[in-house]
Order: C-alpha cells, then structure tokens, then sequence
C-alpha cells in the first residue's frame, strides 16, 4: 500500500507541474499576455505591491466594512436567537422562515442595497449584515433550544436566578453550535462583501480586482487575487482556530 | 383548595396549536411594516411598497428583452447544473474509488472548495466574455465541488463487509460498482445535487449581476439606475421565486431517492 509519502509526492508534483505549465504557456507556447500573465510579472508585481503598502488602504475598507457587517449580525443574531429559543413555539414559527429565506441567493437584493445606500461602504455593510445574520441565528436557534432540559430543572431547583441560568447552564451548553455559527457567519459575511465590492464598489479589495481587470493589468490584478486569496484564507484559519479553542473542554 | 387556571382564549388558543398560522401572521406583518414604511417614511425613490410592486409585476414583464432575460437566466441555471453535476460525479468518482489518487487529489479539491472564487469573477469575464459562456462557466465552477466531495464522501463510507460479500460471491469489479457501490453513493450524490443547486444559483446569478448585456443582470442595473424600485423589487422577487422552486425540486428529488438509506 502506496504511503503518505507517495501522495504528497504526486500533490508536490500536480502543483509544480501547474505552474510549469504556466510559465511556458505565456512564454514559449504564445498565450497571449492580455490572457494570462507571465507568472514571474505576478510575482514581481505582488512584491511591489506589498513593498509599497499600495494595498493598506483598499484592505482597510474592505476589512472595516467586514467588522461592521459582523458585528450587527453577529449581536442581532445571538440577541434575536436567544429571545427566540426560549420558547418552543417561537422556535417552531421562526425557524422555518429563517431557513427559507436563507435559501434564496441574498445577493440578488445588492442592487437594492446599493440604490438604497449608494455606492459606499454602507450598501457592502448592510449586505454583508444581511447575509451572515441568517446561518448566526439559525444556529444560536438551534444551540440554546437544543439545551438538555435536565441541566435547566437541575439549575432552577438549585435555586439558580434568570441570569445564572444563561450564565451557568445554557451559554456554555450552547456554545459550540453557537460558534460554529459564528464562523459560518464570518465566512459569509468576507465572501459577501468581497463579492459586492466586485459588482458595485468605489473601494475596497474587489474593487481593486476589477478596476485592474478593466484596465488590462493582467500580472497587477493576478497579484492581487493571490493576495486577496491569501487574506481569506489567513482569516478563515483564524477564526476556524477560534472556533475549535472555544469548543475545547 | 382549587387553583384559578386562567382560561386562554379561544383565538389565541388556535393560534398556539397552529405554528404555521402564526408564520404567515408575521409575513403578514412584516409586508404591513413594509408597506406602511415604504408608503409614508422613505423617499419613494428608494423603496416601494409590495402592493405596488405586485400591482406592477406585468409592467415588469412588458419591459422589453424581460421575459427574455428570465428565459436566458434559466437556461445558464439548468446548463450550469447539469455541466457541474456530470462533471461533479465523473471527477469524483475518479478520485474516490482509488485510495492513492484519493489521498493525492482530495485535499487538492478542498483547497479549492474553500477559496473564495469571488475574486476570479473578472477573469472568467476576460476569458469567456460578457455572453452567457462566462455565467455558465461560473456557475460551474461554483457547482461542481459540492458534487466531487459528496461523490467521494459517498464512495468512502461503504462498509468494508459488503465489499467482502461481494467478492466471495465472484462479482466482477464492474458487478461490484454497478450493484454495491453506486446505490450505496447515490443519497450522497442527491445531497451534493441539492448543494449543487444552491451553488450553481449563486454563481450564476453572481455573473449576472457583475455584467450582463441581454441577462436579468441587465435589467437590475437598468431599474437601479432609474432609480425604479418599483420595477427592481418586482424583478428580484420574481428571481428570488425561481430560487426557491428550483431549490424546492431538487430538495424533494432528493428526499425521494434517499429514501432507502439504511439509517
């Protein structure tokens, strides 16, 4: 039986053959430069990029309006989620309408956004907002109405007040269904707003992307993917680690 | 000593048995705050109330190259799924059935799961070009890795006894694929659909939205730049429907054929 080292050769070697297909595409084989990038070009150009500190404003904007957009939906979402879940009939009416709406592609409302908002970062805020809210409160729904009912008569028969029993009892008990609605939401909310920056921005990441893309700066805009595809993954790690740190116990 | 039960209302006794009356009573609501917002609080510039909007859907469908639009849009949404679903299953089902290619490529397919194809949006326009090509391709793109890992995942997790029946009973490796191992993946594969769907929806509409010469995408950017809210509204949620139909379908096609699964 082939080891982990057999695999891990065939991945080095898929990669290493991709960007060796790359490479001579664009600079034997006569793909057109407006096409595809030199990939040494993108390398040259995203070091320039990270040299000059040209990207520290765009990811500033897109950044911000990532921790706005998450903030409202992550503390509507818990609050709301909570409210809900403390009873079994709210769950049963609310709970399917939230699942039904987060089923239609929330992007299409962007154009409705945008002419309510404008072109700024409000209109990225309010749907990013809009589009983590639903997975934070689906789950807050589903990890404090899923509490065992046995901790909650043990707790209130020791003489535990409102606010020891969320405290004590049904915050820890719900939290890891809750944080993993938390990630869902953040992961939602970067791919939203990347997303509305590339379809109606001013500023931002997606923004930069497409401007370079309108103006044929191929190796300028590959670089930039990269880099954009290197913060989302950064970030999602992070908040995936977060998530795992918070379940530990 | 008797204790005083306080007596529930009749109505409000109905309602308590009833969740799904009581659903409809807060989408009722919620169109009532709606209307009376968009009525009376907000620049009708900027929002409409739904009885307008629903009073103008023909109007919306009289605009010229609608009707067409949505037609269009629902081609590159059936093209779309059915490109990511026959090349989902052939892909995964190429990486699940031989451990070593598994190993190899499965993480590969994961890396590019979790990427955030948003930012290549610009690039599939450049090479695909503002026609329908791009949306489909995009749709594509967005649709066919729910369908490898769940192809793979489907493959994987057949239970090692079964195989071993098979062979001591002398099935060929075709035997052993066509009745073990296929029906065991199939629920699998009708879950990857359904996920499938809801991906190849968001790519596409994505696309659309980011440039469209003849799409729906067109007319979005149409009404908002007409500062019609009117008109949009009735588009998006004529949009909005078909997502919900087409979600609706493959969902119950799924709950049809998972059915026998065996938990």
């Amino acid at each position: 039986m082939a080891g982990r080292g057999a695999s891990r050769l065939i991945q080095a070697g898929f990669l290493a053959g991709l960007v060796v297909v790359w490479y001579l595409a664009t600079t034997r084989w006569g793909v057109n430069r407006l096409l595809l990038p030199n990939p040494v070009a993108v390398y040259d150009n995203l070091s320039d990029i990270l040299r000059s500190g040209e990207f520290i404003g765009d990811l500033e904007t897109t950044l911000g309006e990532l921790a706005a957009a998450f903030a409202i939906s992550a503390t509507g979402g818990i609050t709301l989620g909570y409210l809900i879940s403390r009873s079994r009939y709210w769950i049963e009416v609310f709970e399917p309408l939230f699942a039904a709406v987060y089923s239609i592609p929330i992007i299409l409302f962007l154009p409705l956004f945008v002419l309510f908002f404008g072109l700024g970062p409000a209109s990225k805020i309010a749907l990013g907002a809009s589009i983590s809210f639903f997975p934070i409160v689906i789950n807050t729904i589903a990890g404090f109405g899923h509490v065992d009912r046995l901790f909650v008569t043990a707790a209130r028969s020791m003489g535990a007040s409102d606010y020891h029993l969320f405290r004590h009892v049904l915050l820890p008990a719900a939290s890891p269904v809750i944080l993993t609605g938390l990630r869902m939401g953040f992961t939602t909310a970067l791919l939203s707003i990347i997303g509305s920056e590339t379809l109606a921005s001013l500023a931002g990441l997606g923004h930069r992307i497409v401007h370079l893309a309108e103006a044929m700066e191929m190796a300028r805009m590959f670089a930039y993917i990269v880099f954009v595809i290197a913060i989302a993954v950064t970030l999602n790690a992070v908040v995936s680690r977060l998530e795992a740190h918070g379940k530990r116990d | 000593m008797a204790i005083a039960v306080p007596k529930r209302r009749p109505a409000l006794r109905s309602l308590a048995q009833r969740p799904w009356l009581t659903r409809l009573i807060v989408i009722a609501v919620l169109f009532a705050l709606w209307e009376v917002a968009a009525r009376f609080l907000v620049d009708p510039l900027f929002l409409s109330p739904p009885s307008q909007v629903i009073a103008s859907l023909d109007k919306v469908f009289d605009t010229r190259g609608v009707p067409a639009a949505l037609q269009l849009t629902l081609f590159e949404l059936t093209v779309a799924f059915v490109l990511a679903v026959a090349i989902g299953l052939a892909l995964g089902l190429a990486i699940g059935l031989q451990p070593l290619v598994r190993r190899s490529f499965f993480p590969i397919v994961l890396l590019l799961y979790g990427m955030p194809q948003v930012t290549i949006l610009p690039l599939f326009i450049l090479f695909f070009g503002i026609g329908a090509a791009s949306k489909i391709a995009f749709g594509v793109t967005h649709g066919v890795f729910p369908v490898i890992v769940t192809v793979v995942a489907g493959v994987q997790n057949l239970k090692p006894i079964l195989l071993t029946g098979a062979r001591s009973m002398g099935a060929s490796r075709w035997q052993i694929f066509r009745h073990v191992i296929f029906p065991h993946m199939v629920p699998s594969f009708f879950a990857g659909m359904r996920l499938a769907m809801s991906g190849v929806l968001l790519g596409v509409l994505l696309a659309e939205l980011y440039v469209s010469i003849a799409g729906i995408g067109y007319f979005t950017t149409l009404f908002t730049q007409n500062f019609d809210p009117t008109k949009l509204l009735g588009l998006i949620g004529v949009l909005a429907a078909m997502a919900i139909v087409l979600n609706a379908v493959v969902r119950r096609a799924e709950n049809h054929f998972a059915r026998w699964r065996a938990e």
